[in-house]
């Protein structure tokens, strides 16, 4: 066993409203700039629909992720380590700009500028890379904005995989869900394993992944490497970025920007211990629908006397072992089974996870004729059809999804019951596999979602990494050569100043 | 003294050194203060069309003609002799192999040179030395090419042997070294001039993400296993056998 710590995410579909503030807090604080336009490191999308960038779940196309070869070992799905520099030169997975869309901006300044004519000035776009006009803008970051477009396009989304999906486009069985997107930050990240430079890296302390820019040679295997698409190749840089999960403010124990702006309260940080030693093993189950329960087995319960130990040997510090215990994230992928990954069959182990959203019953109006199962709405009558969220979240097993389901409606009969009527009905409680306790914690953290339940951030150490003093008059976040004249270790020109060691009187 | 001023002194006794110096130590200088600019700049991004073909092409081909002048200019005259390699036949190798090679390159390189020019895109995300570094190895390669004709009249090795011995002299420190390749056809003249300059070049273009292309194969594959974990403490943790846990 050897333990670390990650911070993990978990977003509750079942509150996005689509409201894109999460993309757009993110977009001007990391994204305003040249090269990355076109990049959103967060995005929402709407579904049932292709994505952004388009199509992006099928990987028969783009070759994310990993894959179990035939003889049972685990690779990436570009291929070994040899496959993939023999496309270096060209990368034959790779999308192209217009997959995502091409950055485009508007001649605002006609709006004011223009001389006196008889239509009313119009702001028209403007390429982004050329600078030329775009007489049509064709796509966008979010080109399936509620169900925009004709059912035929749409329903190219991959995961109507075994679903008769005609009947969904019809006006009466029409369904959709927000999904908002962002680096995952995986505990076997198909991104660093495809990079050939060795810039990708996770880091030991909270798991999150990023680049080293100064390493990144631009060879873009990452790109199609990971499977979500969430990593972009910055054209003006010429260098892989993506999202770095805010990691300057989760080390001084604040929640990311994406959320931290969530309106809707959906977004919750937190603390998760896992066995770094089982990850190949659960990223490599034979069965794609065992991976879910595979990552489950990863993480540790930070209440076990064992864990908190060897936590403890393993350079856990304390109050990350009380934050682990306090976090949001296990309680709702461990305790409640209420939150899923996102593609698991991905087999990258990713760590943002997501509570499927319940939706309208069909055919309400016939109010009567409603499937319950003692007292409750069947979850097969929701809208959303089951198949279509465990094809998102557990790789098609519906039975786990089916859980989660119930257990959100039981909150609601629950506490409705509670508030309404003035009721505790254990029994909803028991029906679920749940107390009344457990699900009042649940209407806690998952309704109400208080700041301090959503985000339990315990700050970096600092004083484990670096020499507080040393940092006395330093420059704060920089960007590459942005400070001290770019040498960093050791100098081609004049090498390193050896560090001046005052003498201490004992 | 500027009686004996000869400009082959020059290009083929001085300009060597020049350009090496500037390549060494531009590489390490580049390499150093800003590591950020070292990347291969690629454009397959913003367009797919002819990158596809004219990178793989152009990639390949070089690569060949670059260990082949490698190895084909720096192998000592006395190694092929032990070997009882005849020269002719050596030079024959280069031809068959270079030959096709530098078709290739030249394919794939004017495939490559028509989109920087011509694609939209391509053409506003190019920085000067991205469009000069690419019409040199064009003209060079083109030149090259040109030079078999002239290879080709004179079979026996005897002009090769001549350039094997400029170069190696070069490396040797010998400063006769310019007097060996004085009186060669004007085209390999060109050919070994734009060569220099295009090592020169190397510093200051996109070119040096060759080093990072010679190198990567090796750190990729020597790397243990796929993943990367960073930690930044300072102190490492207290080693202890993986299997078994304190508290067991």
């Amino acid at each position: 066993m050897r333990i670390r710590a990650q911070i993990g995410m978990v977003l509750n579909l079942d509150k996005c409203i689509g409201c894109h503030t999460c993309s757009v807090t993110c977009k001007n604080v990391w994204t305003s700039r040249d090269g990355v336009e076109y990049a959103w490191f967060n995005n929402v999308e709407t579904k049932p629909g292709t994505g952004y960038p388009t199509d992006w779940e099928n990987q028969a196309r783009w070759k994310g992720g990993w894959e179990r070869t035939k003889s049972g070992k685990l690779q990436p799905k570009q291929g070994s380590k040899w496959r993939i520099l023999s496309n270096i030169f060209a990368n034959p997975s790779m999308p192209e700009i217009d997959d995502y869309y091409e950055p485009f901006d508007f001649d605002y300044d006609h709006l004011k500028s223009a001389p006196e004519m008889e239509a009313f000035p119009t702001a028209r776009p403007r390429s982004k890379i050329t600078g030329e006009r775009i007489e049509k803008i064709e796509k966008g970051p979010n080109w399936d904005e509620i169900l925009g477009g004709e059912f035929a396009k749409r329903s190219e989304d991959y995961n109507f995989e075994g679903i008769q999906k005609e009947i969904y486009g019809e006006y009466e069985n029409t369904f959709m869900m927000y999904l908002p997107r962002l680096c995952e930050h995986c505990l076997n990240p198909a991104c660093a394993s495809s990079c050939p430079s060795g810039a990708i890296y996770k880091r030991e302390e909270d798991g999150i992944v990023l680049i080293d820019q100064e390493k990144c040679r631009g060879w873009r295997m990452c790109v199609s490497g990971c499977p979500y698409k969430k990593i972009y190749y910055n054209w003006e840089s010429g260098k892989s970025e993506k999202c770095t999960l805010c990691y300057p403010r989760i080390e001084s124990g604040n929640p990311t920007v994406c959320s931290e702006t969530c309106v809707g309260r959906i977004r919750y940080l937190g603390v998760m211990l896992y066995d770094a030693d089982k990850i190949e093993d659960a990223a490599n189950m034979e069965d794609e629908q065992d991976l879910y329960d595979a990552q489950l087995g990863v993480f540790l319960d930070p209440n076990d006397p064992v864990v908190i130990e060897t936590a403890r040997a393993d350079g856990i510090p304390e109050d990350w072992i009380k934050a682990a215990q306090e976090s949001p994230i296990w309680k709702m992928a461990m305790e409640w089974k209420v939150a899923f990954p996102l593609h698991p069959e991905y087999r990258t182990l990713p760590m943002v996870w997501y509570i499927p959203p319940l939706s309208p019953i069909q055919n309400a109006a016939e109010a009567g004729a409603i499937g319950t199962d003692a007292g409750m709405p069947d979850v097969k009558n929701l809208r959303i059809p089951v198949r279509y969220l465990a094809n998102m979240l557990t790789a098609g097993d519906e039975a786990p999804v089916v859980t989660a389901l119930e257990r959100m409606l039981a909150m609601r009969s629950y506490m409705r019951s509670k508030t309404v009527e003035g009721v505790i009905d254990e029994g909803i409680a028991a029906r679920v596999g749940l107390s009344g306790r457990v699900i009042e914690d649940m209407y806690k953290i998952m309704a109400l979602a208080d700041y301090e339940d959503r985000f339990v951030i315990p700050t970096t150490h600092r004083e484990q990494v670096e020499d507080a003093y040393d940092l006395r008059g330093g420059c704060g976040f920089t960007d590459t050569n942005g400070c001290g004249g770019g040498s960093s270790k050791g100098s081609l020109f004049g090498g390193s100043k050896k560090p001046l060691k005052m003498p201490t009187e004992v | 003294m500027f009686a004996n001023f000869d400009i082959n002194f020059i290009i083929f006794g001085i300009m060597p050194y020049a350009a090496l110096t500037i390549l060494v130590v531009g590489s390490i200088a580049r390499y150093d203060r800003d590591q950020y600019t070292w990347k291969s700049s690629s454009s397959q991004l913003l367009r797919r069309k002819q990158l596809i073909l004219g990178s793989i092409l152009f990639h390949v081909g070089i690569i060949t003609i670059f260990f082949g002048h490698l190895v084909g200019l720096f192998t000592p005259v006395w190694v092929l002799d032990a070997l009882g390699v005849p020269y002719a036949l050596k030079q024959w190798m280069a031809v068959i192999i270079g030959g096709p090679a530098g078709i290739a390159a030249l394919i794939g390189g004017t495939l490559l040179l028509h989109r920087r020019l011509t694609d939209p895109r391509i053409r506003a995300t190019s920085s000067w030395s991205d469009i000069t570094i690419m019409v040199l190895i064009w003209l060079q390669l083109a030149i090259g090419l040109l030079t078999i004709t002239q290879t080709l009249q004179h079979m026996d090795g005897s002009e090769m042997v001549r350039f094997m011995t400029w170069s190696q002299s070069i490396v040797t420190w010998n400063l006769n070294a310019w007097v060996t390749v004085i009186d060669v056809h004007w085209l390999y003249k060109l050919h070994i001039f734009l060569g220099l300059i295009i090592t020169a070049f190397f510093p200051f273009t996109r070119l040096v993400h060759m080093v990072s292309g010679f190198a990567a194969p090796f750190r990729y594959l020597l790397r243990p296993g796929y993943q990367i974990v960073r930690s930044r403490r300072q102190d490492p943790l207290p080693k202890r056998d993986p299997k078994s846990t304190p508290a067991e």
